[in-house]
């Protein structure tokens, strides 16, 4: 009998370190399942999923393998109809169960309000008027020592429309389909949208706010690694919906001041757009309904048609 | 509680049907029965569960490639919006109540329900909904494109120019299928308060009750909030006020909040009789008693209550301040306690227990993985911050059908295949379920798995199109896809069949403890010819204690 009991214990402390092992492994895979981080705020967010994968695949590593153990060793044998233990409850246990939840939800929701918190990517906050009572940090380290930092520096208009980006560099009073952005710089977008819900959403940088017609919406982030992402409509916006994407270059700062430069010599002319091209053509899908749809919006006239 | 064996066997004191099965023009017909009701609203759920299947499929179809190459972008966007709408308003909604209709007054020791007029009228809205729903194919400009939220302003664009257009037979249908509910829901609360057995007070009552109840009291507060915001959003369509118009100052945000506030609780009202049904089944087929059972009972009430005040999750990226995210965030995580109260209850059920793996008790298990599952892919997206990189993505969609493919369907074939012999009088074929389990446990996981990396990687729901690094993981989804569609055929094959010339069926072929299995298979109209009277608990697995006074078991 003693042994018995030392054996069970063995099995269950052999199963618990196997499943803590696995769960640690799988959070680190969690980085290699996103996008390249590509913005301060990414570097945050990604810690918090590889903690979260962590913590729930320990959870659910734990369940099924209890669950898998029942279904192999605690089976009926063929000719044994009787019934099990008639255990109907422990309240040492159910105490401990509810109270193991409530921990793990205090843990979660204290790790992402910090982490929400260091982003500090504003968003709507004129709805109720109120000041917001979190203070709101920068998600790029070296901003806490440099406080110039910590103020946006380059403040760009994003407007969406039925189907189309476009961005507006009021300081040099330029148009682009293309989103430029300079590295190790606060950002703020005045995001504004022409007709319906579009979603401001860039995966490497994994931040995403949603545009709201006659709302004025500001959005701050840091991006901090040179290259070219995509910025896509996270919110759906009708027809034409998914061709509503548009690239993002981060450059060097010196580099974006270039590209300024440059635009702003060239004269605007219409941009190329997938949504209108598609609307003009009869389209090639072997299934076809002819529903009309909404035309879209005239292509923008930019500087810079990307 | 006697423990002879039972699979295929009689009890010595059963006694034979009295009442054949009803003849089989009465399912067509305007019957009062809560049983036949109930088979009413399965057999109809199921054809639209079809229905939506063979749009998904389109979808599938269309997402095996990244360009926009299957259908037109018109058809696609029509294709996910009526895929979502059927699947929750013509599949999910009414099988539960189906199976609500035809167990909740067996259970408790009722002959009918309280309202039975009521009733049948309310399974006949669910036609009259399909019907207005398909035919928005047939109207200039097809079917509504806005998505199951239809979300104004783009809901509000009318191109056709026309009164009648998809939009509007949607809302239309939407409104007429919550009529149907408030209905069901006023009928289930005073039948569960009103009608039970004597004896049965609210501890002696299953746990597949407890769900119903607490279920039931969610749609009365909150569909009252979807209604109006149907409604308005009918009267911005139609006659042009400015409700949620932005072109004429209203406000889109506003619909938001009318159609969360009760959309969110909604997935409590399919959810909960789904823990109920896994209540049920997990003490019959381990022999144990359920663990915790008044626990588990409580916190139904308690999740009811709870997702009242979550539904801004869905809307963290609106137009939502910082602090109101950071508030529903913890209520929405909040949740889990009493979720997972009851998993710990059904595993610490299985613990121990004598298994017998028949087709429920396989189903019930694969669905319990997959919740479990589904709750902790719901905490992240709980979490402010993870979700503000995955809303909208492919993870969300992961997300919620590991809830209603995984959990949901999956529960409702394992309430099937248990109830089953009650319901036609008729055992079904094990293999041939065994065979479905698997196809659909693989279909399932291939499906739905390869959508949260996809997620991760920033590829958004909704499109027709995508990027091609997404092309590796949307074809195993869509393989998954097709497999899953071909699952349901041998279920219906194996249904269709056995109902015909299946095996004749015990009262009670699973020696299950509960009312229902006291009376013959199928159930005599009216039920009992007299009323139990209730002396123990439910689920008195090895426990020689007998359910009722009067009644032989
Ligand atoms: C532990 C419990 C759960 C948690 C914490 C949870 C959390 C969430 C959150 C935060 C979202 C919003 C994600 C987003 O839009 O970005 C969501 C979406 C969703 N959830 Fe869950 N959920 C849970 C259980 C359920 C259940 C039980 C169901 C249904 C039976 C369900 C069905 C859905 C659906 C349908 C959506 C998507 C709605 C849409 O975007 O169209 N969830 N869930
Ligand atoms: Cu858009
Ligand atoms: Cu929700």
């Amino acid at each position: 009998m003693k042994i018995q009991k030392i054996l069970n214990i063995l099995t269950l402390l052999t199963g618990a370190i196997a499943v803590t092992i696995t769960s640690l492994w799988i959070g680190q895979q969690a980085y290699s399942w996103l996008p390249p981080q590509a913005a301060a705020e990414s570097v945050l967010i990604d810690d918090l999923i590889s903690f979260l994968v962590t913590l729930g695949a320990f959870i659910f590593l734990g369940v099924t393998s209890t669950l898998m153990y029942s279904v192999i060793f605690h089976r009926a044998v063929k000719d044994d109809f009787t019934d099990g233990p008639p255990i109907e409850g422990n309240i040492a246990l159910e105490v401990v169960w509810t109270a193991i939840p409530i921990l793990l939800v205090l843990w979660i929701a204290n790790y992402s309000y910090q982490v929400y918190e260091q982003m500090g990517i504003q968003g709507p906050s004129e709805i109720v008027h109120l000041h917001n009572p979190l203070g709101m940090e920068s998600a790029y380290a070296e901003a806490k020592d440099a406080p110039s930092l910590a103020e946006p520096v380059e403040k760009i208009d994003v407007l969406a429309k039925q189907w189309a980006w476009v961005f507006h560099y009021p300081e040099r009073d330029v148009t682009s389909t293309e989103l430029h952005l300079p590295s190790d710089r606060r950002i703020r977008l005045a995001l504004k949208s022409q007709d319906v819900l579009h979603g401001f959403y860039i995966p490497a940088f994994r931040l995403k706010q949603d545009i709201i017609p006659n709302h004025a919406i500001d959005f701050e982030f840091t991006p901090i690694r040179p290259g070219k992402y995509s910025l896509t409509d996270s919110q759906y916006s009708g027809t034409y919906f998914a061709t509503m994407q548009a690239n993002v270059i981060v450059e060097s700062p010196e580099d974006y001041q270039q590209w300024l430069a440059k635009i702003a010599t060239q004269k605007p002319s219409p941009a190329k757009n997938q949504a209108a091209a598609e609307y003009a053509q009869t389209s090639n899908q072997s299934v076809q309904t002819g529903w009309v749809t909404v035309p879209p919006a005239a292509p923008p006239l930019v500087n810079s048609p990307g | 509680m006697t423990n002879v064996p039972i699979e295929g066997m009689l009890l010595p004191n059963e006694k034979p049907n009295h009442e054949s099965p009803g003849n089989w023009k009465e399912y067509f017909s305007f019957s009062t029965d809560h049983k036949v009701i109930g088979i009413q609203y399965l057999v109809t759920s199921f054809f639209f569960f079809l229905v939506g299947g063979i749009f998904a499929m389109v979808m599938r179809g269309e997402l095996m490639t990244p360009d926009s190459d299957l259908v037109d972008r018109t058809v696609y966007n029509g294709m996910f919006t009526m895929h979502g709408t059927i699947m929750l308003f013509l599949w999910t909604f009414p099988s539960l109540v189906g199976f609500a209709n035809y167990l909740v007054p067996l259970m408790i020791g009722a002959r009918d329900m309280a309202f039975p007029r009521l009733n049948a009228v309310a399974f006949w809205m669910v036609p009259v909904v399909g019907i207005i729903m398909m035919g928005s194919f047939f109207v200039p400009g097809g079917p509504a494109q806005a998505g199951w939220w239809s979300y104004p302003p783009v809901s509000l664009q009318n191109p056709t120019g026309n009164l009648i257009n998809g939009q509007v037979l949607w809302l239309l249908a939407v409104a007429i299928s919550g009529v149907s509910s408030i209905m069901g829901a006023v009928n289930f609360v005073t039948t569960i308060v009103k009608m039970r057995a004597p004896g049965m007070g609210f501890f002696k009552m299953p746990l597949f009750v407890w769900a119903v109840f607490s279920a039931q009291i969610i749609q009365l507060f909150g569909l009252p909030a979807l209604t109006a915001g149907a409604v308005m959003l009918l009267l911005d369509l139609t006659v042009g006020t400015a409700f949620f118009d932005p072109a004429k100052g209203g406000n889109p945000v506003m619909f938001e909040h009318y159609f969360w506030f009760y959309s969110h609780p909604a997935v409590y009202v399919i959810i909960l009789p789904i823990f109920g049904i896994f209540s049920e089944i997990f003490p019959v087929y381990s022999r144990k008693p359920l663990f915790g059972y008044k626990v588990v009972a409580v916190s139904s009430i308690l999740i009811a209550v709870v997702s009242g005040i979550v539904w801004v999750h869905h809307m963290y990226v609106s137009g939502t301040p910082g602090w109101l995210r950071l508030i529903f965030m913890l209520t929405t995580m909040f949740v889990s306690v009493p979720t997972g109260i009851k998993v710990f209850a059904w595993v610490a059920t299985i613990w121990g227990g004598k298994l017998r793996l028949n087709t429920p008790m396989l189903f019930a298990l694969g669905a319990l993985i997959m919740f479990v599952f589904a709750g902790i892919t719901g905490i992240m997206l709980s979490s402010v911050p993870v979700d503000v990189h995955v809303n909208n993505t492919y993870f969300v969609v992961g997300h919620f059908h590991y809830v209603l493919y995984g959990t949901v369907t999956m529960g409702l074939y394992a309430a099937i295949y248990h109830w089953f012999p009650k319901m036609t009088g008729r055992m079904y074929s094990e293999s041939w379920g065994k065979i479905h389990f698997w196809l659909a446990f693989i279909g399932t996981n291939l499906n739905f798995l390869p959508m949260h990396p996809l997620g991760l990687q920033g590829m958004l729901r909704r499109v027709a199109s995508y990027a091609p690094e997404y092309q590796f993981w949307n074809i195993i989804a869509s393989l998954g896809g097709f497999l899953l569609g071909m699952s349901t055929l041998p279920f219906i094959f194996n249904m269709v069949i056995s109902w015909m010339q299946g095996e004749k069926a015990p009262n009670n072929p699973w020696r299950a403890i509960g009312l229902e299995w006291l009376v013959s298979s199928p159930p005599p109209v009216e039920n009992f010819e007299e009323i139990p009277i209730i002396i123990s608990e439910p689920y008195g697995y090895g426990k020689s204690e007998p359910l009722t006074a009067n009644l032989s078991e």
